[in-house]
């Protein structure tokens, strides 16, 4: 038997007050990032001899732009939901813990618009 | 009372290193190496939309010894991250829980991803010829 009020059985969200949406996008980012992962690295080790422009080229064609900002939003995204566990783990002390978090969502924020900014460059 | 300074479970100086423990952490400093690795793809991508004089002294890194044992630091990880998350997948939907099971998707996890970094660094090696 539960022993969870039935209102809280229906909001059902929990202590953390967002319910299972870290772990869910968890794991939709990692599943998105199998084929994503595999089709960036295998294309750039196809490219290992390719000059400057054969690469400036590639990554103008709007397919690699599209697959190429699917990867980066996922990966980062993905990035920053498990370094946030690795430091709800590790780090004890709540301000540092807060202050650590913060500083990889920020990061993660301005590196995916720096990266995605830099590929619309290329791409448009 | 001194709370501090004992140890904390489980104990792992004293603890003999198995298969699904060591894989485990494996999946967590993979993931750390990983997350940093993505820094540099973002740096990559800003140099070639930005700066030849970056895009070169960057491929002039990654061209040397140190950048190469790096990349294939990299691929490793990549790989194993990807294998070994996979198998989380699994255990999420409740498949493959059993000891035994779980060993062998462990090794499973450890052969995939020294082919996968052999098959990658192959075609690596014959593009480089373009």
């Amino acid at each position: 038997m539960s022993y969870r009020s039935p209102l809280a059985r229906v909001i059902g969200l929990g202590s953390a007050r967002e319910g299972s949406a870290h772990w869910w996008w968890q794991r939709l980012t990692a599943i998105a990032l199998v084929p994503l992962s595999l089709w960036f690295v295998f294309s750039v080790a196809t490219m290992t001899g390719a000059c400057f422009l054969d690469i400036y080229a590639w990554l103008a064609q709007p397919w690699t732009a599209t697959l190429l900002i699917s990867f980066l939003v996922c990966l980062f995204y993905h990035a920053q939901l498990g370094m946030q566990v690795v430091i709800e783990d590790y780090v004890h002390r709540e301000g540092y813990k807060i202050a650590y978090i913060l500083l990889v969502k920020f990061l993660s924020v301005v590196l995916v618009i720096f990266s995605l900014i830099s590929v619309l460059q290329i791409a448009l | 009372m001194s709370l501090h300074n004992r140890p904390l479970s489980p104990h792992i100086q004293v603890y003999k290193p198995q298969l699904t423990s060591v894989l485990s952490i494996f999946h967590r400093a993979t993931g750390i190496v990983l997350s940093i690795g993505a820094i540099l793809i973002a740096l990559w991508l800003g140099a070639i939309a930005y700066s030849h004089e970056i895009y070169v002294s960057l491929h002039e890194i990654l061209s040397s010894f140190i950048g190469i044992i790096f990349l294939l630091g990299w691929t490793i990880a990549l790989f194993y991250h990807l294998c070994n998350g996979i198998r989380h997948l699994f255990w999420d939907v409740g498949k493959g829980m059993e000891i035994r099971a779980v060993y062998q998707s462990g090794w499973l996890v450890l052969v995939a991803t020294v082919v996968l970094t052999v098959i990658v660094w192959t075609v690596g090696y014959f593009a480089c010829g373009w």
